[in-house]
């Protein structure tokens, strides 16, 4: 019985620490943030390096072939550093989604582009998973796409498409395709894109292995994903409230000992820390344990959505009015753990799926 | 990440599930007892022969004499938790005392209690806290003064579990009062049979006497009965505190908490309704079980690191804090899906699970507070834990 990381899975995350301490410092997350950058292509390019968008995609089509606790690893660094990069949709949700429902053909095409950076995917399943808005909603027909597919992550400069339609079909759908129009949508955290597409007649093609076991995935990984980022931008910021806790003085001394001040520090580090248990058995549950992996990781996105708000708001209250100021950057991190927060399932919404698949609400 | 126990783990588990299997007849039906009888002895005893009880205790003092083996150690309680057995005395005499002895006391002394008290011959109590001294246990002020052979000690002692039911003491007094307080502390052990101690049941607001007060008046001990040196006492202390620290938060009592509420959730209507069916408390119950995973697999986290001789930093910190948190919100949980049913307490009419969530809401509360309150427990975390300062020493008036 072990639980716990390997040798290996310690060397991965310190080693991906300290390329994003050197390429992504807040300066650079600042740049990417106020230019307007869909990514940050630097900090993409010392990534692919290190073979981060390849990462559970297997070696013979040029991945690294890990688990999804390894990229879970990378998810908790990449928000530890509030990372303007894309991660979460095209190199773990699509790979996944492929790697279930896609032709031989289809993976041999899109796998090693995805793993290697040459291609960043985009997934649309907002719709299936977290609930259809207004008038989006994509329908399949004659191998057409129509409609619209509402809040598509990694976005920004992505070449390929996954989208759901509303039958919980999955197609590929190129880029450049004709008929597609792209939305792009102004988030508070700008270290992530989101987006929205239209479709008037766009050709696609299906995905026509085990759709429903490949958009399970997708949101399961996706969620597990967003848990891990949470637990990383969530201890950077408790970090971060500790750090300037022990240099700020007020009334003659350092304000981190107070107790009203150390309790809040206390209190954010007692109630995160048992979410990185969550993640890493819910990311194991995945591969593992393929029955229990879509509660664990409704319990593990759910949980640290809640822990994170608290977090994000306590770290920005030690912070004093600095944390409230643009100048500290502090934002960053606490927007990025609220877009996690909504994405793919907010906790309330999440749970209740977690108290139907126990068969305690009917569906 | 392996969540296999390996076949000689597995192997280990059949042995105790042959074991059960075969004694279930002999374990005694009351899961916990003050003072044990022949039927608790005999089951005792039972259990150290065959290394369920007092595993790692050198046989010379009537242990079982093992290796030590986290994982042995959980196999055995998860088997024994899931047949409803209970596993061996728990009282403080074999939790904190023994351990305690073992590290710091006399060969003599070893000799002389950690068998009988494995045994269940001899009962100990705790004295601990004082009325003035809780939080800030080192300030606490029963006297013992040097008088011949003896001390004689005068002062009072509160929180004090089992006093009623206790051959013996394990007791902190002040016995350098000149020296700084963490240096003029002794650590006795005495008979409550000792001319001058009073023992006064102290009632809590379940309604039961779970705690007594101790009071002594010129109470004789002799010198020698002494753990550690004189002036020593605190840090003894703190070797048996550790062991307390250890047992208050346990993550797999929660799981079983939860199972129960689950159960009741399932089977407890109101309008004709399942409580579970209830979007507002269910979503509640969802939220806790999120609450009580993460800590079973966080525990799992610090069974590993244990096994490893790995020291889990902050990891190890927080159970007391958030275990006794998560549980006091269970039964907060169940209280409020039952309604009306929730205050039914005694003998009531419609009394629901023998009136146990109430006791259980409110017994939480004092584990809460007992063994390190959680504004200390936040203390040490964040001293501790996130390297943050100590709270500065109030300047001389």
């Amino acid at each position: 019985m072990e639980f716990g990381l390997s040798e290996d899975q310690r060397m991965l995350q310190d080693s991906l620490n300290g390329t994003l301490e050197r390429v992504c410092p807040l300066e650079r997350v600042r740049k990417a943030a106020e230019g307007g950058e869909a990514m940050a292509d630097d900090v993409w390019t010392a990534l692919t390096e290190l073979g981060v968008p390849g990462m559970i995609v297997p070696e013979a089509q040029g991945g690294l072939g890990l688990a999804l606790l390894d990229a879970a690893l990378v998810s908790e660094m990449l928000g530890r550093h509030v990372a303007p990069v894309p991660f979460i949709a095209t190199a773990v949700m699509a790979p996944a989604a492929l790697m279930r429902a896609g032709s031989m053909a289809q993976q041999e095409e899109w796998l090693p582009k995805l793993a290697s950076g040459e291609v960043v995917a985009s997934v649309a399943i907002a719709e299936k998973v977290s609930g259809a808005r207004e008038d989006a909603g994509v329908t399949a027909s004659g191998g057409k796409l129509n409609g619209k597919a509402w809040f598509a992550m990694d976005f920004g400069e992505a070449g390929l498409f996954i989208v759901a339609d509303m039958d919980g079909g999955l197609h590929l759908v190129k880029g450049d395709a004709k008929g597609l129009a792209r939305v792009g949508l102004t988030r508070i955290d700008l270290t992530r894109s989101l987006g929205e597409w239209q479709f008037d007649d766009v050709e696609a093609e299906p995905l026509s292995g085990d759709t429903v076991g490949a958009l399970n995935a997708m949101r399961d990984a996706g969620r597990i994903m967003l848990a891990a980022d949470t637990l990383g931008t969530g201890w950077m910021m408790i970090d971060k409230a500790v750090a300037y806790a022990k240099e700020r003085k007020q009334f003659g001394r350092v304000i981190g000992s107070f107790q009203a001040v150390k309790h809040m520090c206390a209190e954010m580090a007692a109630e995160l820390e048992p979410c990185r248990s969550l993640v890493w058995y819910a990311a194991h549950a995945f591969d593992e344990m393929p029955e229990e992996g879509p509660l664990m990781a409704a319990h593990a996105k759910s949980l640290t959505s809640d822990v994170g708000r608290f977090v994000a708001r306590t770290a920005t209250e030690v912070h004093g009015g600095m944390g409230f100021t643009d100048l500290l950057g502090l934002h960053y991190w606490f927007k990025r753990i609220g877009l996690n927060r909504q994405l793919l399932g907010a906790p309330e919404r999440v749970r209740r799926e977690a108290a139907v698949m126990q068969g305690w609400a009917a569906d | 990440m392996d969540l296999a126990y390996g076949p000689e783990y597995e192997a280990f588990r059949e042995e105790v599930r042959q074991f059960i299997a075969k004694h279930r007849k002999d374990a005694p039906e009351r899961m916990r007892v003050a003072r044990p009888d022949a039927e608790w002895k005999a089951w005792q005893q039972l259990l150290i022969e065959n290394g369920y009880a007092a595993r790692t205790i050198p046989t010379e003092y009537g242990g079982y004499g093992g290796e030590p083996d986290i994982l042995k150690s959980r196999i055995i309680a998860e088997e024994f938790t899931a047949a409803g057995l209970p596993l061996g005395l728990a009282n403080q005499g074999i939790s904190m005392f023994v351990p305690t002895l073992l590290e710091l006391g006399t060969p003599e002394q070893k000799q002389k209690w950690i068998e009988p008290t494995l045994k269940g011959e001899v009962v100990w109590c705790q004295g601990y806290s004082e009325p003035g001294s809780g939080s800030d246990l080192a300030s606490l002020q029963t006297k013992a003064t040097e008088d011949g052979d003896d001390f004689v000690i005068n002062g009072q002692k509160i929180w004090t579990s089992t006093a009623k039911d206790a051959d013996m003491i394990f007791c902190l007094v002040r016995t350098e009062p000149d020296a700084p307080k963490h240096q003029g502390i002794s650590y006795l052990l005495f008979s409550m049979d000792t001319p001058g101690i009073e023992v006064r049941p102290l009632k809590t607001m379940t309604g039961a006497a779970e705690f007594n007060e101790v009071f002594f008046t010129d109470v004789r001990v002799p010198k020698n009965q002494i753990v550690g040196e004189r002036g020593q006492g605190w840090f003894v202390a703190n070797a048996t505190l550790k062991h307390e620290r250890g047992m208050l938060g346990d993550p797999n009592q929660a799981g079983t908490r939860l199972k129960e509420i689950v159960d009741l959730m399932q089977t407890e209507t109101m309008d004709g309704q399942k409580l579970i069916e209830n979007p507002l408390y269910r979503d509640r119950l969802v939220e806790l079980q999120s609450r009580v995973y993460a800590m079973q697999f966080h525990g799992l986290r610090l069974l590993t690191a244990a096994s490893k001789g790995e020291d889990p930093g902050i990891a190890r910190l927080i159970v007391k804090l958030q275990g006794c948190e998560i549980n006091h919100q269970l039964a907060a949980l169940a209280i409020d899906a039952l309604g009306e049913l929730g205050v039914l307490y005694g003998k009531s009419p419609h009394l629901r699970a023998w009136g146990s969530w109430q006791s259980r809401y409110m017994f939480d509360l004092g584990l809460i507070i007992g063994g390190g309150t959680a504004q200390i427990q936040k203390n040490i975390i964040s001293e501790r834990g996130l390297d943050m300062p100590r709270e500065p020493k109030p300047a001389k008036a």
